[in-house]
């Protein structure tokens, strides 16, 4: 009887204890990859950069020394991964490309792993880079150089190169993904609005207009989905389960000091 | 006619604004395109001797050249006006003077007139020399005045043979005198040097550099480039930063783009309400030959002299620009005190580009700021969200810490019942 008790106790605890885990392996975005719209050009500037979506594979003709940019969105809780590929053209001497990737207020954001530079060998037919970018955190001082939702531009360039190469056409692919940490990631405090670039005008001419009319605005980014309020992250889950959980066992402990149904000692009559 | 309608465009402007609840006209603000923004485009196209040479795809250079243009002008958008201007068309002779004149508006920069365009193209036969220098100044005039975007795309088989006239130098003072200027050049079966000098023109300007072997490859990328320039962009306002945060240029939200000179400093003024946080960032384009290792500075300091943020990047190896920003969220006020609500924070940009002895120094290096005051974020109180817990250390805290309040509480509640049970 008491066993049959515990043992459904603990059991209940464990299927509450995995909910949590569940929640915390939820798949990444990046998976869902629709090419419609992709961008075939790269923009030439910060203020000219091709707008992609995370999973969207944008494409660009372009010549080797060309400055290619590109911007996207990524959001509280995501650590994204910029891939980008360069198909070289058939003769070349050795040349050295590179990725960059900064953020909403065109700071240069650290990548943690990836091959951020490489070194396409004499004659080689394309080079790949990567970078994976540090989590975005919802909030962070203004003295730290954290990662913050909004607006990152992307950068390719060949860094190193001769001059008889300058010029030559390239074709160039970049995808950006992004891995969903979730609430391991979640900290307190949030922005007002998302660091994208000139948000304070066109928030302001978007009021003024009613949107009607679409001004050039400097980076017009949004996740497919809206930026996150931020108040959601699973740590809402692991607490409250635990609360959950630890009423249990004090009852559970409750339990165990009073023994199975009425006291034995107690005569039956009182 | 005209003035009615005028009138009524104007009647109904005026109840849109009103409606908006806006009093000031829209077209005020900055880091907006103003009024026509048009954008345009002048090809200006070299016709000089050597392009008779019979090396792309089995025709010569100028047939090439034609047909990407009868292309081109067939898929030009509505919304820009094109140009074309020539180079060395005319003069046949020997007479470095007159030659190196030899360039003349072929169709002036307007909405297009495809026939009469293609007719004034088919005309052309390679002739003379290779102004390229003097050519990039008329080109820059055709283009005139105007919000929009502005593109030159230049189209060349051959280096400058018009020193020393710098056409890099020349380059880069059509972009210090026009904002949103940029010049793309295309080289015809280039040579080394003639990379050199085209890319020099593009980096100056901040536009691209492309050499050319096949009329597919002219057409793809000078479509390219018109398409380009029919995308809508923010064009920057024109400021000028102070040398001393006193006699500052006071700005508000928007892009904005000055010029600074090498280790020059430059002061702006922002004010930000309480409450408010202000985001700056600033980009140093290096359009010149600059020494390998650079960098930038921003800093936000008050108006006794107090940095209160600063951003810094530095690089090494080739670039286009520097950037960096910086976010001062300036806090609620929470007492009534006299101090005024609006704090004037001043920013400075320094940036430690540096040059071999031979360049040039002036114009300095274009420079580009934004500025966006917004409302501030929200205070953090703690490290995590909401002050919340995670992970499998708090659970079996939580739970061991309630099993043995359980088990005391039973325990006591025995005691008790014990206690009460003897007496």
């Amino acid at each position: 009887m008491r066993i049959t008790r515990v043992l459904s106790a603990t059991l209940l605890a464990l299927g509450l204890a995995a909910g949590p885990a569940a929640a915390d392996s939820s798949p990444s975005p990046s998976a869902s990859s629709s090419d419609g719209g992709a961008p075939t050009t790269a923009g030439t500037s910060f203020r000219t950069a091709a707008e992609i979506d995370q999973g969207q594979r944008a494409t660009a003709s372009a010549s080797t020394g060309d400055y290619l940019y590109w911007s996207f969105p990524a959001d509280a809780g995501q650590r994204p991964t910029v891939k980008a590929t360069v198909k070289l053209p058939g003769t070349h001497a050795a040349q050295t490309w590179q990725i960059d990737v900064y953020d909403g207020l065109r700071r240069r954001q650290a990548c943690q792993y990836g091959a951020q530079t490489r070194t396409a060998e004499r004659g080689a037919a394309s080079v790949d880079l990567a970078c994976v970018l540090r989590t975005v955190r919802a909030w962070s001082e203004p003295w730290a150089n954290d990662p913050l939702p909004g607006t990152y531009y992307v950068r390719l360039t060949v860094v190193n190169l001769t001059t008889a190469d300058l010029g030559q056409p390239i074709e160039a692919s970049l995808q950006v993904g992004s891995k969903d940490i979730g609430g391991s990631a979640a900290v307190d405090g949030s922005l007002a609005k998302p660091l994208v670039p000139g948000i304070a005008v066109s928030s302001k001419s978007e009021a003024d207009d009613g949107g009607s009319s679409k001004p050039a605005v400097l980076s017009g980014i949004e996740p497919e989905d809206g930026w996150s309020s931020g108040w959601w992250s699973d740590r809402w889950v692991w607490t409250g389960v635990g609360a959950i959980l630890a009423a249990l066992a004090g009852i559970g402990g409750y339990t165990l000091t009073r023994g199975a149904g009425r006291p034995t000692r107690v005569p039956p009559g009182a | 006619m005209i003035r009615t309608q005028r009138l009524a465009a104007g009647v109904c402007a005026l109840l849109a604004t009103l409606a908006a609840g806006l009093v000031l006209p829209a077209a005020a603000r900055a880091g907006e395109p103003t009024g026509e923004a048009t954008p345009k485009v002048d090809l200006v196209l070299d016709v000089s001797g050597s392009m008779r040479t019979r090396d792309i795809d089995g025709g010569t250079r100028m047939a090439a050249a034609k047909q990407a243009f009868n292309e081109v002008l067939d898929a030009t958008p509505e919304e820009v006006q094109l140009g074309i201007r020539t180079l060395g068309a005319n003069y046949p002779g020997n007479d470095r003077q007159t030659g190196c004149k030899d360039t003349a508006q072929l169709y002036p920069v307007s909405t297009l007139d495809r026939t009469e365009a293609k007719t004034a193209v088919a005309t052309l036969s390679p002739t003379g020399w290779t102004p390229i220098g003097p050519a990039l100044l008329k080109a820059a005039d055709d283009l005139g005045s105007g919000a929009g975007s502005k593109r030159i795309v230049l189209i060349t088989d051959g280096e400058d043979t018009c020193a020393p006239l710098d056409p890099c130098e020349v380059a880069r003072e059509i972009a210090a005198k026009g904002i949103g200027t940029t010049i793309d050049t295309l080289g015809l079966v280039p040579s080394t040097k003639l990379n050199k000098q085209l890319s020099c023109i593009a980096e100056a300007t901040g536009g691209t550099y492309t050499s050319v072997e096949h009329t597919d490859e002219l057409t793809d990328k000078v479509n390219q480039l018109v398409d380009r320039a029919a995308d809508p962009v923010v064009t920057p306002v024109a400021t000028e930063g102070a040398g001393r945060c006193t006699d500052a240029p006071t700005l508000k939200s928007g892009l904005y783009t000055d010029r600074e000179e090498f280790g020059q400093e430059r002061w702006y003024r922002v004010d930000v309400q309480a409450g408010q946080e202000l985001r700056a960032s600033v980009s140093v384009a290096a359009d010149r030959a600059v020494s390998p290792a650079y960098g930038a500075l921003l800093r936000a300091v008050t108006v006794h002299g107090r940095e209160i943020v600063r951003g810094e990047a530095a690089g090494d190896g080739r670039t286009d620009v520097i950037s960096t920003g910086l976010r001062y969220p300036k806090p609620e006020r929470d007492d009534d005190s006299d101090k005024p609500a609006a704090e004037t924070v001043c920013l400075q940009v320094t940036n430690s580009f540096s040059a071999a002895s031979g360049v040039k120094t002036t114009p300095g290096l274009p420079l580009e700021l934004t500025v966006d005051v917004v409302d501030g974020p929200s205070h953090a109180s703690d490290v995590a969200s909401f002050g919340l817990g995670r992970g499998w250390w708090l659970l079996g805290l939580l739970v061991l810490v309630g099993f043995l309040a359980g088990l005391i509480w039973g325990w006591l509640s025995r005691w008790r019942v014990a206690v009460w049970r003897t007496n």
